[in-house]
């Protein structure tokens, strides 16, 4: 729906309305929204985020979770930590939030066409990373081994658990699932998510990796693909997190180092990130 | 050059009414609570005729000179940058219903005429307009880029630097080049108050017309001008040695200083809400007791608060140390990455009211000699 009244002073920082088209639980945590855009179509690449706006209470940067291919709403798949994502969490079809975007670096589906994609994710750190799962695996053709591998604290954590066991049901994607702790039930891997890299077959030389989930887990891969598998940090990409008010570039809150992280990233090469995850409070 | 006009102060006068005349609201220099501020003048008499400001690291002193002088004193507290982003702006504000939002029509921006912006504050204001230009068409605020359109600048160049200036190190004073309409400077010639007017653009030119009768400055009168702008530019309170400064600083994260100048600092904050180039910004929400009308207000937010770097459950930025080296990393560094330049223009306002006197050419300075330890315990300089 459009708004009722066009705001007169537009910039970007005002908000879209878009209407919740369905709600799922996915963890105890965790949920996705159906979003339909207002005016038809909503563009996005892989990787890229919004500002969601939770009437009255305040906004989040949310990484969209749905392939870039779907055209009628966007997936936004969220952990609930405070107090927009809990409002966002009691939402119903039918409710409306505010979106800004999409903003941000993507993933580099094009410039890894023609390799090995490696995607690494930890807990929540899958949601990113699925439209450029979906994309490459829309894609199949464009790129040689998909290989997805994911770690996750508990059995009951494996986050869009029925897609994972499809893609391990396939031949042309590797799909391997790791926890950081299990019960005696459990029959898959323990351990951290960078023990499963050994586990796959991939050409260092040919590879893009796109890494996402907490800083710790994305520099241990990271050092894990360069000093045990002599992959270039330039084929490294991984993605960051901090508090943002605004995602253009004006409030100030995600500065890393040099880079904003919401118009420079959030995808970066792990080249122009790597040295200041060693300054503490950068 | 343009044309170089003389006037005594009832020029002045007839000048700042001329802007109220047409349509603006003329903000100047005034003295309240014993600092200078900026605020809505209505003439000539409204002006801070016979003050100056003493200044120092966490030191800021009014005094009477005992001449006649309008623009005697540098900057005080106050920046520009509180009207084009005031530190509370409605962003937003609509109505939910079962059709999505209706939004509130926004009040048009007033129409300002800037009268006494120095020239470290012109770098300031286009500084920021770097900060919030689009690159997409869609200005990043709207308010303030029609407010900067509209707002007529009358710059006032230093002749007496203060105590904690150095814009001569930034290059931005102590006369403005650019970004004014009209630009004055002050002297003194043969015992009389003298004030020497040039129009900068199109709408200056035009404004000066219309306050005709001026006479042409003499030659005598412009040598005296830019003799005392000399001796301004040779006289500066600090210096800031910025060869290299952008690697050094980024060079020295781990330098143990500091978390040595937290000792010092308080995380107060003051430097970032007097800095008239820090744009760090938050944003409220408030629901009405119905849950049906909303407000987004975007209010200033500073670096220096544990709660600016706050993500999930947690200060990304919890030491002191780390916050002031954000800053001052920032400032001098950083911010050439991000807009192709400094973000400080010299004006020592975070000297003078830093309420420890941190200085940040000595910090700069300290990082550049290798000193490791804060020594300085001193407060003030005054004796």
């Amino acid at each position: 729906m459009e708004t009722l009244t066009e705001p007169v002073v537009i910039d970007q920082m005002t908000p879209t309305p878009f209407r919740v088209r369905s709600a799922r639980e996915e963890l105890s945590h965790t949920f996705t929204l159906e979003l339909e855009p207002p005016n038809g179509d909503f563009v996005f690449k892989p990787g890229q985020f919004v500002m969601i706006y939770a009437f009255g209470i305040g906004e989040v940067p949310i990484s969209i979770s749905s392939s870039p291919a779907r055209e009628a709403t966007i997936l936004l798949t969220i952990r609930r930590t405070g107090a927009v994502t809990h409002a966002l969490g009691r939402l119903k079809p039918g409710d409306f939030v505010g979106i800004r975007g999409p903003y941000g670096t993507p993933w580099p589906m094009e410039e890894a066409e023609g390799r090995d994609l490696l995607i690494i994710g930890g807990g929540i750190g899958l949601a990113p990373l699925r439209p450029a799962i979906y994309h490459a695996m829309e894609n199949r053709d464009k790129y040689e081994r998909v290989i997805v591998l994911y770690g996750t604290r508990t059995p009951d954590d494996i986050l869009f658990q029925a897609q994972l066991e499809r893609f391990s049901a396939r031949t042309d994607v590797t799909s391997l699932v790791t926890v950081d702790a299990a019960d005696r039930g459990w029959r898959g891997s323990v351990g951290v998510v960078t023990r499963l890299i050994g586990r796959v077959g991939f050409e260092p030389a040919n590879t893009t990796a796109m890494v996402c989930g907490p800083e710790i887990m994305m520099t241990v891969t990271a050092e894990r693909l360069m000093e045990g598998h002599s992959m270039a940090p330039e084929n490294i990409y991984v993605t960051m997190e901090r508090n943002m008010k605004c995602g253009i570039g004006v409030c100030g809150h995600c500065q890393f180092g040099p880079k904003f992280i919401c118009t420079d990233g959030a995808v970066f090469p792990y080249t122009e990130v790597g040295e200041l995850f060693d300054i503490k409070g950068v | 050059m343009s044309e170089m006009f003389v006037s005594g102060q009832s020029g002045i006068g007839r000048l700042i009414q001329a802007l109220a005349e047409r349509g603006h609201r003329v903000i100047g220099p005034i003295v309240r609570n014993e600092a200078l501020v900026y605020d809505e003048i209505g003439g000539v008499e409204d002006l801070p005729r016979g003050w100056t400001d003493l200044q120092e690291p966490g030191r800021y002193r009014l005094e009477q000179r005992g001449d006649e002088k309008l623009f005697g004193y540098v900057v005080g507290p106050h920046s520009w940058k509180q009207y084009l982003n005031p530190p509370e702006t409605v962003l937003w504000s609509g109505t939910i219903s079962p059709e999505g939002f209706m939004t509130d029509p926004m009040p048009e921006p007033p129409k300002y005429a800037f009268f006494g912006v120095r020239p470290c504050e012109l770098a300031a204001m286009q500084v920021l307009d770097t900060v919030y230009g689009s690159d997409n068409g869609t200005p990043a605020m709207a308010g303030r880029s029609a407010q900067r359109e509209q707002t007529f600048i009358v710059a006032v160049n230093c002749v007496e630097p203060g105590g904690n200036c150095f814009c001569v190190s930034m290059d931005t004073g102590p006369t403005a080049n650019s970004g004014y309409d009209i630009s004055i400077t002050e002297i003194v010639h043969h015992g009389n108050m003298r004030y020497l007017i040039e129009s900068g653009t199109d709408a200056g030119a035009e404004v000066l017309a219309e306050l005709a009768p001026l006479e042409n400055a003499s030659d005598d009168e412009v040598q005296t001008r830019d003799g005392l702008l000399a001796e301004a530019a040779a006289s500066m309170g600090k210096t800031l040695d910025t060869e290299d400064l952008a690697d050094l600083l980024k060079g020295n994260a781990l330098n143990p200083r500091w978390e040595s100048i937290a000792d010092r600092c308080l995380a107060c904050a003051n430097c970032t809400l007097v800095c008239p180039t820090c744009f760090c910004n938050t944003v409220d929400d408030n629901l009405s007791l119905d849950g049906t009308h909303a407000t987004r207000t975007r209010k200033w937010d500073s670096c220096f608060t544990l709660g600016f770097s706050y993500m999930h459950g947690r200060p990304m930025r919890e030491s002191v140390g780390a916050r002031y080296r954000q800053w001052i990393t920032h400032k001098l560094a950083t911010w050439i990455d991000q807009f192709g330049e400094m973000g400080c223009v010299g004006c020592g306002r975070c000297i003078t009211w830093c309420p420890v006197g941190i200085d940040i050419t000595a910090e700069a300075e300290a990082i550049r000699r290798g000193d490791l330890r804060d020594t300085q315990v001193r407060i003030g300089g005054f004796a």
